[in-house]
């Protein structure tokens, strides 16, 4: 048999993501390509399965090899307080209006393993803001779920976290946040009380409603731009008017269909609001 | 000399990146005819001074790779800090946070394996100075999918480990001094 040229290893790998979407119902149809084959090839060199034509077998008959696939295609690469100025902006420029409301939705969208959640969690602590607000954690991957829900960490990260906190303008000692036992620290259990962590697809489910901010960070780079679009209205339906929506620090929403939804609050952190009346027949 | 069109250069420098850029870039004019893709290894904390440093010293235009924008003849792109870079075979570029490769991230092998899938035997990859072995698989894929592959002379280089690594894993077309890297890519590139 021939080396598979390029245009054949494109065609496998689309049959394969079409096979997990039918399968187990995860769409990574509209994700980066380059991403997608970066991963998938990485699991072809360590799977011992010849090409990826074999890996579609190994996908639809073996749920534990799936299990691997779907830990290779989302990245759960995260940290406390990644990147401590867009912590610092939030902290100037989100909180502040945050005040002025009653009650506070939060939707944390990508969650992952947590450390962001509860980062943020701890900043709204020492803004006296916590017992007002209800945060949304959502990730589509139950693996990383369960940790978050956890709460526990490597504690060799803690130095890293520590410096990182004092950066984003930490009122307290990142200390009083957690307890170390063994290798590990586990997050102060008051922070995990008015979080909710939830399964949650971007590329497949709805609306979550009437949210103050949204806090989506390095998730859109993954997606292309049709699959960015629809993210990006559903976030925009999901937010009240004046609601704030942050993304990554490489992330923007100059090239989306939406943009006109949105202000710029703070350029360099990527930091959003709605704006009050969005011109909805743009969004239809 | 081959008869191919280049349509693309990717070049990956680590420790001494910086006078090595400079030296090369500042040679090269306005009108590069294709794009050059840069990953040069450097702190998750840095800011784009460099970048902006770049820009004024070159006639080349010189920026940072933003996700979804499109690889454009005459102009050089340097990934962000802390994100991998990757070209996806429309031309535009692609961000990760996955975790680092060969302890770096921006990894030179992510770069050019893209690249490669991206351009094929359209594809130039230079290795320069660096002290760690991040891009020689990379480069041995650009060559795996047709591509051209530069190696300084380690000799030149401030740190030798990056470009030795890089001729022992593949069969360099060209081991070149510092100083005529920017006069090789220009002829190659005519």
């Amino acid at each position: 048999m021939n080396k598979p040229d390029k245009e054949n290893i494109n065609i496998e790998i689309k049959l394969l993501l079409e096979a997990v979407f039918l399968k187990y119902g995860y769409d990574f149809r509209n994700y980066s390509q380059a991403h997608v084959k970066r991963r998938i090839m990485h699991r072809l060199s360590v799977s011992g399965c010849e090409n990826i034509t074999q890996m579609i077998h190994e996908v639809l008959y073996d749920q534990s090899f799936f299990n691997k696939l779907l830990l290779d295609l989302s990245i759960n690469v995260t940290e406390m307080f990644r990147d401590p100025s867009f912590y610092q902006a939030l902290r100037q420029k989100v909180i502040p209006n945050l005040k002025t409301y009653p009650f506070i939705k939060i939707w944390h969208a990508g969650c992952s393993t947590g450390e962001e959640a509860y980062s943020l969690a701890i900043i709204l602590k020492e803004e006296g803001l916590y017992d007002k607000v209800q945060i949304y954690a959502t990730d589509f991957n139950q693996l990383v779920l369960k940790k978050a829900k956890e709460g526990i960490y490597p504690i060799n990260l803690i130095k890293e976290y520590t410096y990182n906190y004092q950066k984003s303008g930490g009122l307290n000692s990142f200390a009083d946040y957690y307890n170390a036992k063994y290798d590990s620290v586990i997050i102060d259990t008051e922070l995990k009380k008015n979080i909710v962590f939830a399964d949650h697809n971007l590329v497949l489910d709805g609306v979550f409603g009437e949210m103050n901010l949204i806090i989506c960070r390095n998730v859109l780079i993954y997606f292309n731009r049709e699959l960015q679009d629809r993210v990006i209205k559903l976030f925009s339906d999901s937010l009240v008017h004046g609601g704030f929506l942050c993304l990554g620090s490489k992330e923007n929403l100059r090239f989306s269909k939406y943009s006109n939804n949105f202000l710029d609050v703070e350029k360099n952190e990527k930091i959003y609001k709605k704006v009050a009346f969005v011109n909805e027949s743009k969004s239809v | 000399m081959r008869k191919t069109k280049f349509k693309a250069i990717v070049i990956g420098v680590s420790l001494g990146g910086a006078k090595a850029l400079q030296m090369i870039l500042s040679a090269l004019p306005e009108k590069f005819p294709v794009p050059i893709i840069i990953v040069q290894h450097i702190s998750p904390h840095s800011d784009n001074y460099f970048v902006i440093h770049l820009n004024g010293l070159c006639k080349i235009k010189v920026k940072e790779a933003q996700e979804k924008e499109k690889a454009e003849a005459g102009t050089v792109y340097i990934s962000p800090p802390n994100y991998h870079l990757l070209i996806e075979e429309d031309g535009t570029f692609s961000l990760s946070i996955e975790g680092r490769v060969n302890y770096s991230r921006p990894s030179v092998d992510v770069l050019f394996e893209s690249a490669a899938y991206a351009y094929g035997t359209g594809l130039i990859g230079i290795i320069l100075t660096g002290a760690n072995n991040d891009g020689s698989k990379g480069l041995k894929k650009i060559q795996e999918e047709g591509g051209l592959s530069i190696v300084q002379d380690p000799k030149t280089a401030e740190a030798e480990s990056m470009p030795k690594a890089a001729i022992a894993a593949t069969e360099t077309d060209y081991i070149v001094p510092l100083e005529k890297i920017s006069e090789l890519m220009i002829e190659l590139c005519k």
